[in-house]
């Protein structure tokens, strides 16, 4: 069962978004998703959901992977566009007793379920393409100027890759102590709300006990390869923008360009905000 | 001046030496650059808090440690120090940093502040040193064991260290990733001259030192070659220690009236021994 969290997880490879930067990919991700929230008419929606499935069969990413990370949101999706369906104002296209549908429902169901699709699978590209140190090495440098605020960018950067280092881990973890309460007798599947949290008390316990016995010894395994701090310390990935970077960067402008002129120019199909 | 120079040194956990918590007492003991030294002894012999003696992690109560003339409760050559003495633990995960197989190793030479340029030959040197380097871009926890707790000795030697201290590195591992281990770990000590600190239980493994360590209740029971050591199987048994199959064996024919010239350490020598006592007959 926990095997199936894809999130945050890495798979090397050598595609074009592989070699990107990460400063790179978090700014156009961050651009990307704003337009994705942006488009108002069919013609714009499906120039971002075209773009993703582009970019998802650019990433050389297995599409089955992909599938699995849709599978964790699939039941939010459903809900949120069935109820969306419902809410609709305008003429009503179909009506059976208290239940009405409109096309303005229709359009929002649509919009909502391709908007949080889209969302996830362009997210995943970014944390499948890049390598959890990239990823935190981009967020450090992007927030550097924060450093004025005396916010300690490079400790919150260290913690993340840390901690992205050990989600395998811990999962493979609470899978084995799952296994072994299980063969103790313990029973996960059944009962009420309550009690199914109760079982999971025997299940937490060890593992908070192990993770901090394992935060004692990479403290003391980081100690010996000299870590202190920031302070002094270089990368052996020096972060810099190739050519892969700006012709990324045109294509997203671009991107927005035509959604922004469709948006402008095509009738509007969603008033609403969401 | 050795190279690492143990003097005296008393040590308690939680600081309280009347509750009879004293791990070491008054250890005594000196490393010589190149050596490969095998420190053996049972569970809370104190072997463990030994070795994280010789980098600094833990500070002696009293009596002092010394690396190079460094002394490990200085501050400010601490960095030096751990520079010279790498500290690899049992548990292969926990000392893995970052998720892929190279950043990690490259991890040490970042903290050293070293040009990237550099740090990216010193990587690829120390991942084909351990024989990892076609793993270089995997996913760190996908690795088996054995690979695991090699690219955390790679990590070690990136930061071209003198010395690499091996808390039980082997003790989690299955028989193949014990092997790989102790190849490298000997390769290391013979091709780059580096002084390896082995602490273990495996009789099997410390048989492969040049110098034994003999470690019993916080004190050094006995020191000196594998075949001198695993010689004295009486007190050794005393001290619910083992001795190599081979020495046991050997031992057991002396003891039947069998004159035995050598102590065999390994299967090879043991065939060779008996074949040797059978053409006599």
């Amino acid at each position: 069962m926990l095997k199936e969290i894809t999130l945050g997880q890495y798979f090397p490879g050598r595609s074009v978004l592989h070699k990107m930067d990460p400063r790179m990919k978090i700014i156009l991700l961050t651009v990307f998703i704003v337009f994705i929230f942006l488009t108002k008419n069919y013609v714009s929606l499906a120039i971002m959901v075209v773009s993703v499935i582009f970019v998802i069969l650019f990433s050389g990413v297995s599409l089955k992977l992909y599938f699995k990370s849709l599978k964790a949101i699939i039941f939010i999706v459903l809900f949120t566009s069935v109820l969306n369906l419902f809410y609709g104002t305008g003429d009503p296209l179909f009506q059976w007793k208290f239940i009405t549908i409109t096309q303005a429902g229709i359009n929002t169901s649509v919009f909502v379920a391709a908007r949080i699709i889209s969302l996830v699978l362009i997210s995943s590209v970014l944390t499948y393409t890049t390598s959890p140190t990239d990823l935190t090495d981009g967020i450090e440098k992007l927030l550097k100027p924060l450093s004025v605020f005396h916010i300690k960018i490079h400790e919150i950067a260290m913690m993340m890759t840390i901690a992205l280092r050990f989600i395998p881990t811990l999962l493979e973890e609470t899978d084995k102590i799952m296994s072994a309460q299980k063969a103790r007798g313990a029973d996960f599947d059944s009962g009420n709300a309550m009690t199914r949290i109760k079982t999971l008390i025997p299940i937490l316990i060890p593992l908070f006990v192990s993770a901090f016995r394992r935060a004692y010894d990479l403290a003391m395994a980081m100690e010996s390869r000299c870590y202190h701090g920031g302070e002094g310390r270089t990368r052996m990935k020096v972060l810099k923008y190739s050519k892969y970077d700006y012709i990324a960067l045109c294509v997203v402008c671009l991107l927005c360009i035509g959604v922004i002129i469709c948006n402008i120019r095509l009738p509007i199909t969603l008033r609403t905000g969401m | 001046m050795q190279f690492i120079d143990v003097d005296k040194v008393v040590f308690a956990y939680d600081n309280d030496e009347e509750t009879g918590n004293t791990v070491l007492k008054e250890i005594s003991l000196s490393i010589k650059k190149g050596e490969f030294v095998a420190l053996l002894g049972h569970n809370g012999s104190g072997k463990s808090t030994l070795a994280k003696m010789f980098n600094g992690i833990l500070l002696p109560d009293s009596g002092d440690v010394t690396v190079c003339g460094m002394n490990t409760k200085n501050d400010e050559t601490l960095l030096d120090i751990r520079r010279k003495v790498g500290l690899v633990l049992q548990n292969p995960d926990n000392q893995l940093v970052a998720s892929i197989v190279e950043e990690d190793v490259a991890f040490g030479p970042e903290n050293l502040g070293i040009d990237p340029v550099e740090i990216r030959k010193r990587v690829d040197s120390a991942l084909k040193a351990v024989d990892m380097y076609e793993y270089r871009d995997h996913a760190a926890y996908k690795l088996s064991g054995g690979q695991k707790q090699r690219v955390a000795i790679a990590g070690i030697i990136a930061m071209q260290p003198d010395c690499i201290v091996l808390d039980e590195p082997t003790a989690m591992l299955d028989p193949q990733g014990r092997q790989e281990v102790m190849d490298t770990i000997i390769k290391l000590n013979k091709e780059k001259k580096i002084t390896i600190i082995l602490i273990t239980h495996y009789m099997d493994e410390a048989a492969l030192a040049d110098r034994l360590l003999i470690l019993d209740n916080g004190t050094i029971l006995t020191q000196g070659s594998p075949k001198e050591v695993f010689s004295k199987i009486e007190l050794l048994k005393r001290h619910k220690l083992d001795v190599p199959q081979a020495a046991q064996l050997a031992y057991r024919l002396n003891s039947c009236g069998f004159k035995i010239d050598e102590l065999p350490l390994n299967a090879d020598d043991c065939v060779k021994m008996i074949l040797a006592q059978i053409e006599k007959v």
